[in-house]
């Protein structure tokens, strides 16, 4: 994991709150988000980690609160006050969202390569052959076979399916990916590969990324800062192998002790 | 000599809430400061906080009291409030730490687990996986090994591929947790070496030795950490 050497915040959040109706979903919360950086969000279902990513993801509006991106011409941007254009901009080609569930993610009844050549249109290409070649070669970095290409991903494993969303995310050179549980529902060995494969492809390419996780050991593997969550707020934060090895709040301890030692 | 660090007045405990708020003490106003190329050897009993020491130092652990001083060209830096951030560009640039069990990563290689810290230092890829594998050379891991994960390897290979990922690199400050724990006479002695190798580049080292043998021959000093008892003070 290489450090993160800019001086400027590439995310700020500032005091983030959602409710629905009465009940909270995450409260007053706030932190920068550095270029080449891994955040994780940790904490039980219901902490309000995934209604926190969906704030920041601009999937949510959230009830109250300010979150500022810098934009790649490096002015700072109310994300809320965007247009929706550039919002959608923005979400095409400068971020990726990797969901739990990869049918989420992908159009599931077009071929793997159209799932990844579909974003590069979308940033503007236009030239057939170039667009297929990129699309294979994203496919090869993401261990899919090039015999794969015209097979629609409904005839992939869960496996190579969380691997095409990551291929579809990636392929515009995204600075910022949100991450909701991407190794959630795979089996332990199918786990270690995405997570060694999402391990390289982030160093190799600097992504800033925000992860929802519940699984410590993936926010071990990748993340170099961690935020634990519950009941809506962050009880605690900061690096990541420090909160896991010297948590200091109650339920973050609870949280370590609970880990099933192998 | 310059001071590379200086730990002032450093005091931690553990509160543990599981089992109704106890709380552990574990060492009290820890004074001490390590020279460029000066190897400190901590001393005491098992539980006398050695390695939490160690851990403050690196950023693992955190620092309740006190300051831990890092002093690189004009700029000190302390660890005990730095950001994550900047800890981890330390750790990168600036402090190294060896330590007793290898965190191994699925499919990665032996030789690219060590050549991992001199690439994020910037060295070119081929560079670094070479001096990796004369490293390994060096620390008797069978060259059949070297493409190999190290994830099945017995402990003392293991722990060989650990020293030679901790000394590849240079860092200013490097920590070395027990390094010879479990490694025969002829690794030892290579480890020996390799220290003496980082004091003449002015490196300056915290260690846990427990061979008395090693200890001997790279302590400069030896700081019995049963002073800084946290009950002691109270």
């Amino acid at each position: 994991m290489n450090t993160i050497q800019s001086d400027e915040p590439l995310l700020q959040v500032h005091n983030v709150t959602r409710y629905y109706g009465d009940r909270v979903g995450c409260l007053d919360v706030s932190f920068d988000l550095w270029p080449g950086e891994v955040l994780a969000i940790v904490g039980e279902s219901g902490s309000g980690k995934t209604t926190l990513l969906n704030c920041l993801s601009t999937r949510l509006a959230p009830t109250a609160g300010a979150i500022e991106y810098r934009m790649r011409d490096g002015a700072m941007r109310n994300l809320y006050q965007l247009t929706e254009a550039e919002r959608r901009l923005l979400m095409r080609t400068d971020w990726g969202f990797v969901h739990q569930n990869a049918a989420d993610g992908l159009r599931m009844n077009v071929s793997a390569g159209a799932n990844v050549g579909e974003r590069l249109m979308a940033v503007g290409q236009r030239h057939y052959g170039n667009i297929r070649s990129t699309a294979d070669d994203w496919l090869g970095r993401v261990e899919i076979e090039s015999d794969r290409i015209d097979d629609d991903p409904r005839s992939f494993s869960g496996g190579m399916r969380q691997r095409l969303q990551i291929a579809r995310n990636l392929v515009t050179h995204p600075r910022l990916v949100f991450m909701d549980e991407p190794t959630g529902g795979l089996d332990v060995s199918v786990q270690a590969r995405l997570l060694d494969l999402l391990r390289r492809l982030v160093s190799d390419l600097g992504l800033s990324v925000v992860i929802v996780t519940h699984d410590l050991a993936v926010a071990r593997l990748l993340s170099h800062r961690i935020m634990v969550m519950r009941q809506g707020y962050v009880i605690e934060a900061g690096l990541t192998d420090q909160v896991l090895d010297d948590p200091r709040e109650p339920y973050s301890q609870l949280l370590v002790s609970s880990i099933l030692q192998v | 000599m310059p001071v590379r660090l200086y730990l002032n007045n450093v005091g931690k405990s553990f509160t543990m809430h599981l089992q109704g708020g106890t709380i552990i003490p574990v060492v009290d106003k820890v004074e001490f400061s390590v020279n460029t190329g000066e190897c400190v050897v901590l001393g005491g009993p098992s539980g006398a906080g050695k390695s939490s020491i160690l851990k403050m130092i690196y950023g693992n652990y955190r620092c309740d009291q006190g300051q831990i001083l890092v002093t690189i060209d004009d700029e000190i830096i302390n660890v005990a409030d730095a950001e994550p951030r900047k800890v981890l560009q330390l750790r990168e640039d600036t402090i190294g730490y060896v330590s007793q069990f290898l965190r191994t990563i699925p499919r990665v290689s032996a030789e690219d687990v060590v050549a991992e810290p001199l690439i994020a230092q910037g060295e070119s890829e081929d560079n670094a996986v070479k001096k990796a594998r004369s490293l390994l050379a060096r620390l008797n891991v069978p060259e059949r090994l070297w493409t190999l994960p190290p994830a099945t390897f017995s402990g003392g290979e293991q722990q060989r591929v650990n020293i030679a990922r901790g000394f590849i690199a240079h860092y200013p400050i490097l920590l070395l947790d027990e390094p010879t724990a479990s490694l025969d006479a002829a690794n030892r002695a290579v480890v020996v070496r390799l220290v003496q190798e980082k004091k003449e580049q002015g490196v300056a080292m915290v260690g846990i030795l427990h061979d008395q043998d090693v200890r001997e021959e790279i302590a400069d000093r030896i700081i019995d950490v049963t002073a800084f008892a946290a009950d002691a003070a109270a």
